[in-house]
């Protein structure tokens, strides 16, 4: 049954012509699961991300999220649920050069329901950037963009978080930023997955899965995420109120090998 | 939001839009100049065909039918005699009623009227005809309207070696070229006239130039003709020269008999100026006279007329495809530096038909300048191109306005079409990820 996954992945191939990019993939996630994706250049990462984020159908095979069969779904169907239950995280940040921060945000809003610039100024507070609301990208250094990515990801209250290579384009320092919020998100019960080189960005997930040629190579357990409190803004941490739940418990994570 | 997002995008792309702009403006002016002459041409091209003289002919119902046909007067071989100048009076139309023509439904598509009464005549034993005319006479109408009209106007193409005739000069006449030459007549000569047993001594005011038979023939004021031949008051026939719209299938039925006509299709003939509804309107308001159209003048002014509207519309539906063509590879250039910002919206969850609409809006916007621009340049064009080839200034009808909102609309639906389709086609999952 799908109760207690919010990701079902069963057999599912992708193919390009002669290349498969993925080759007979079945993973499950647990809802709230912090799951990292890992593997080479051409592994399929991003083909697998694509797939989970309606971007992209499988070529076989059978994706559900949410309980929701996706290989039923028409293209107005995937393009609903993009818009009501994911949340999009780029490497490149890809905002929209000619709105600001606060706007950004807002454009996520106006596709899903209605513009609220409370709450967009609410989820920028989230990401430490509440003063930085009525910049620019170009004005906004990288870490900050990023951070604005990911307040335009978590608007609309998704389901699912995927963020393809989030640390990526950010140095060190940033780095430590996005991935103190990853955790935070993961605190409040989010479920994340994020697709990645970084072997110190996997190590945060609770669970590793390895892509090889498409196919499925590992899928391991972490262990729970490390303890949060780094500041986002000199004097003033994350919203304690918002990132003050529990972390789930360790009993929740699931294993399947494909 | 949505007008902020395409207000921004506008913003971004300052160049590219310029370049819409202009291209949207080029093509518009083109297109509305052609469009505000084409409704003006009408007017334009009827005013210089009236130059080649009269559409109807206004004779009275007593009158000969054949002599109707052929427009025939009186023999000049035959001897002028009183005899043959006296006709019954229902051959003739009262000139104080004359007016009337210019009071009908379709009035101010008269543009000039004159009227004729031929007499027999003799100079120096030489049997000639001398018509009685209106040169340039000036009606007070009931309704307070003054009208200037007579055969100086209508006989436009004439050629005068001297002063024109004038109404009031009773013996001034105008002498066609070859009777003048075989007379040996100059401006300014002197000779006598006899009708029956009156003679008269005139002057030659202006040897005329007719290039048809009336080269033959002395023009004298009308008061002059109806003195020599007794007919006071009275003309045998008018010309009349009439603004027409060009005849087609519902106008040639209702010339042979209007009374074949439904309610509706009689109202729209009557209120149109068809050469056959101003005939029946003359008829109506001038019940002793029957109109006949010079069928071939009034077929040819609407053959014209009909194949230089059609090579105006042509003309702007090409000048419409190619401005279309033109910002189609501005679009589609545009939509593809956006590719990344398109794939976004798109991944965000934006449908095929709300990016399409942000795409559009922006479009609009940035056409609309372009055609507001081009309205008022293509405006100006219109009135190069009256003032060159018609020696006027075009009215701009006010139906322009709307159908350049309709060109802008069509160029720009037509020239964002290969856009809206890579638009359609573009996904997000080749653009984020920079494959």
């Amino acid at each position: 049954m799908s109760d207690n996954y919010i990701l079902e992945i069963y057999g599912v191939s992708k193919i390009y012509g002669a290349v498969a990019a993925l080759k007979d993939v079945t993973v499950k996630v647990p809802q709230g699961q912090w799951v990292a994706i890992m593997g080479p250049s051409g592994s399929g990462k991003t083909t697998l991300m694509n797939i989970i984020g309606c971007l992209d159908t499988p070529s076989e095979g059978r994706v559900i999220l949410d309980g929701l069969n996706l290989g039923d779904l028409s293209h107005a169907g995937l393009t609903a649920i993009r818009r009501e239950s994911i949340g999009l995280i780029f490497q490149e940040f890809h905002l929209i050069s000619y709105l600001t921060a606060l706007e950004n945000v807002m454009v996520a809003q106006y596709y899903h329901s209605m513009v609220d610039e409370s709450e967009a100024l609410a989820a920028l507070a989230r990401v430490g950037l509440r003063e930085r609301a009525k910049h620019f990208p170009k004005q906004l250094s990288g870490g900050e963009q990023q951070r604005v990515c990911i307040a335009r990801a978590l608007i609309n209250h998704p389901k699912l978080i995927l963020a393809d290579e989030p640390t990526g384009n950010l140095d060190e320092a940033n780095e430590r930023l996005v991935m103190d919020i990853l955790r935070q998100l993961r605190a409040q019960g989010s479920t994340i997955i994020v697709v990645t080189h970084a072997q110190e960005v996997a190590n945060q997930a609770e669970r590793v899965i390895v892509l090889e040629h498409g196919r499925l190579a590992q899928d391991r357990l972490n262990g729970p995420p490390v303890e949060l409190g780094v500041s986002l803004v000199p004097g003033q941490g994350l919203n304690e109120t918002l990132f003050s739940e529990e972390p789930r418990a360790e009993s929740s994570f699931s294993r399947k090998t494909g | 939001m949505i007008c902020k997002m395409a207000l921004g995008a506008l913003g971004r792309q300052k160049r590219k839009n310029r370049l819409i702009i202009l291209t949207v403006a080029l093509g518009v002016s083109l297109a509305a100049a052609l469009l505000g002459v084409m409704f003006d041409v009408g007017d334009k091209v009827n005013q210089e065909l009236k130059s080649y003289g009269a559409n109807l002919n206004v004779v009275p119902r007593g009158a000969s039918m054949l002599s109707e046909m052929y427009l025939l007067e009186p023999d000049s071989e035959e001897t002028a005699t009183s005899e043959q100048i006296e006709k019954p009076a229902d051959n003739f139309i009262a000139e104080d009623e004359l007016f009337k023509i210019k009071m009908i439904f379709w009035a101010y598509n008269i543009v000039d009227f004159a009227p004729y009464l031929t007499v027999p005549a003799k100079i120096s034993d030489k049997k000639i005809l001398l018509t009685g005319t209106w040169f340039n006479k000036r009606l007070s109408l009931p309704t307070g309207d003054v009208v200037d009209t007579g055969m100086t106007n209508l006989k436009a193409w004439w050629k005068l070696t001297g002063p024109s005739g004038d109404d009031q000069d009773l013996t001034g006449v105008l002498v066609g070229r070859r009777l003048a030459s075989e007379l040996d007549l100059k401006p300014g000569a002197s000779f006598q006239v006899q009708v029956g047993d009156k003679a008269k001594d005139l002057t030659v005011r202006a040897v005329f130039d007719s290039g048809g038979p009336d080269d033959e023939r002395v023009f004298a004021p009308l008061a002059l003709a109806q003195e020599l031949s007794g007919h006071q008051g009275l003309v045998e026939r008018v010309e009349v020269s009439a603004l027409t719209t060009p005849e087609n299938d519902l106008s040639r039925r209702a010339a042979l008999n209007p009374g074949s006509l439904s309610r509706v299709e009689w109202d729209t003939w009557y209120c149109t100026a068809y050469i056959s509804s101003i005939a029946y309107q003359l008829e109506e308001i001038l019940p002793s006279v029957r109109v006949k159209a010079i069928r071939q003048v009034a077929e040819s002014e609407g053959a014209i007329l009909g194949k230089i509207q059609l090579m105006m519309i042509l003309l702007t539906i090409m000048t419409l495809i190619c401005s279309a063509l033109a910002i189609s590879n501005l679009v589609t250039a545009g939509i593809m530096e956006r590719s990344v910002e398109i794939g976004l919206l798109k991944a965000l969850g934006a449908s095929n038909l709300s990016v399409i609409f942000l795409f559009l809006l922006e479009l609009f916007l940035v056409a609309l300048v372009g055609g507001v621009l081009g309205y008022v340049v293509g405006f100006g064009l219109a009135q190069v191109i009256g003032l060159t080839v018609f020696g006027s200034t075009v009215d701009i009808k006010t139906a322009v306005i709307p159908l350049t909102g309709l060109m802008v609309l069509a160029v720009t639906l037509m020239g964002s079409l290969p856009a809206l389709r890579a638009l359609l086609s573009l996904r997000p999952t080749e653009v984020l990820h920079g494959r």
